[in-house]
């Protein structure tokens, strides 16, 4: 059997299809704030940024960018009918506090269980950076990663035990990745769906790691 | 009478002392104070402690004032970004120590220090290397680690409005850090770019009230630069 990979649309729109109308969101650098694109219409989806927004837009037209509004990937943002600004303590509060329904990281590992590596490969001589993906990891109601399942050696990034660096103990709920959509369970991985063509003991097969059906 | 309008930058920024903590409000570009950073630089304090979301974008602003050797130690959450090259080159050569703090616990503590909190317990960051020998505790079946109040000496506030008691508004996202670090300094300096009358700045929207603030500057209004990411520099 043959099977296709997710593209990165079709991944961000597979994320999309799980986010509920009214859904308070938090979208992480990089390959989670496509997600924004793929929201169905008619839905109203309030996206949270951590620099202190709530109701953040899409980007602004050309030659309308305002840096004092911006996203925590510093890029020009616009704020919606009904958005709110707040300080910084204010911001983690609602991250902390478990105010927030989803938030959708990218990662470098996650483990079985749900532990999370994704912000420092630990190389020696790096700059390690860590923002705010420490609260993230552990604040929203679902915390959801979204990744390639396999790196560009071809190695699982879900593993039994994460040997990056860890973000967050046992706090990823499920995983998105090109070939298959997993739950991470304290008694290990659960199978929510996957590429049509791609056989189960396959993608066990890939991942390293027995999974539930 | 109370009248916290500063006639100049230098002149707002004289309680500034070798060794200093200063906190610097900003995010990225957003919200960072840069005409009392520069100020900063020309009043030539030595040895300081610097306390921002990041460590300098470019070569204007913070990162000017690392570049003029000035920063003994920088506690941020986020020092690595496309155009931090002025202080990823001084923490190469080890020339600048680095506090990593997660940006929620970076925040509480300005809050905490600000508001009178001895610390707190955050679940943030518990069994990752950022918690590495503080103490923790399990509350209700959860983990949690002990956080320390983070106080300035001085904070430098990027603000919209203010008036001669210290009233401060602020400007969209640029608010960021403002509010939380104007508690938690002994000086808090800000720039407004407009001055109001006593009574006209509409007290439901005074973000920091005056007395968290101890001088206040007017100065032009310049168009806040890009930063921080790849193209922007």
């Amino acid at each position: 059997m043959t099977y296709q990979k997710r593209s990165k649309a079709e991944l961000a729109q597979r994320v999309a299809r799980d986010i509920h109308d009214g859904a308070y969101v938090n979208l992480g650098i990089g390959m989670p704030t496509q997600v924004a694109n793929h929201l169905a219409p008619g839905i109203e989806v309030v996206l949270h940024s951590e620099n202190g927004i709530l109701g953040m837009g899409p980007a602004p037209a050309a030659g309308l960018e305002d840096y004092d509004l911006i996203n925590a990937g510093k890029q020009p943002v616009t704020l919606l009918p009904g958005g709110a600004y707040f300080h910084h303590a204010d911001s983690f509060g609602m991250m902390r506090g478990g105010h927030l329904d989803i938030c959708v990281l990218g990662a470098f590992q996650v483990s079985a269980t749900g532990d999370l590596a994704n912000w420092s490969t630990g190389e020696p001589g790096a700059i390690p950076a860590v923002g705010g993906a420490m609260d993230l990891a552990v604040g929203a109601k679902q915390t959801w990663v979204m990744m390639d399942l396999l790196d560009k050696q071809g190695r699982s990034k879900v593993v039994p035990t994460c040997s990056y660096p860890l973000t967050g103990v046992a706090c990823v709920k499920r995983i998105y990745t090109d070939l298959a959509t997993l739950a991470c369970t304290p008694q290990g991985l659960q199978l929510i769906d996957k590429v049509d063509g791609l056989a189960h003991a396959e993608l066990e097969r890939l991942v390293g790691l027995p999974i539930a059906a | 009478m109370i009248n916290k309008i500063s006639p100049s930058i230098a002149d707002a920024l004289s309680v500034v002392r070798d060794g200093h903590t200063v906190l610097i409000g900003g995010f990225g570009t957003s919200g960072i104070p840069a005409e009392l950073i520069d100020g900063l630089i020309e009043h030539g304090a030595r040895e300081l402690t610097v306390v921002n979301n990041n460590a300098g974008n470019g070569d204007t602003g913070l990162a000017a004032l690392l570049a003029a050797g000035r920063v003994r130690k920088i506690i941020c959450s986020f020092p690595r970004q496309a155009d931090s090259h002025v202080f990823d080159g001084l923490y190469r050569a080890g020339q600048i120590e680095l506090e990593l703090v997660p940006q929620g616990n970076l925040a509480e503590r300005l809050r905490a220090a600000g508001a009178g909190i001895g610390g707190f317990f955050t679940p943030t960051g518990y069994g990752t290397a950022l918690a590495e020998g503080k103490e923790s505790r399990e509350i209700n079946g959860r983990h949690y680690v002990f956080e320390s109040p983070l106080p300035g000496d001085v904070a430098l506030i990027k603000a919209e409005r203010g008036d001669r008691w210290g009233n401060l508004t602020y400007r969209k996202a640029a608010r960021n850090f403002g509010p939380v670090m104007a508690m938690a300094a002994r000086h808090t300096i800000a720039t407004v770019h407009e001055l109001a009358e006593l009574g006209e700045l509409d007290p439901e929207t005074i973000v920091t009230p005056g007395i968290h603030v101890g001088k206040i500057v007017c100065i032009d209004r310049v168009a806040t630069q890009a930063g921080g990411f790849k193209g922007s520099v």
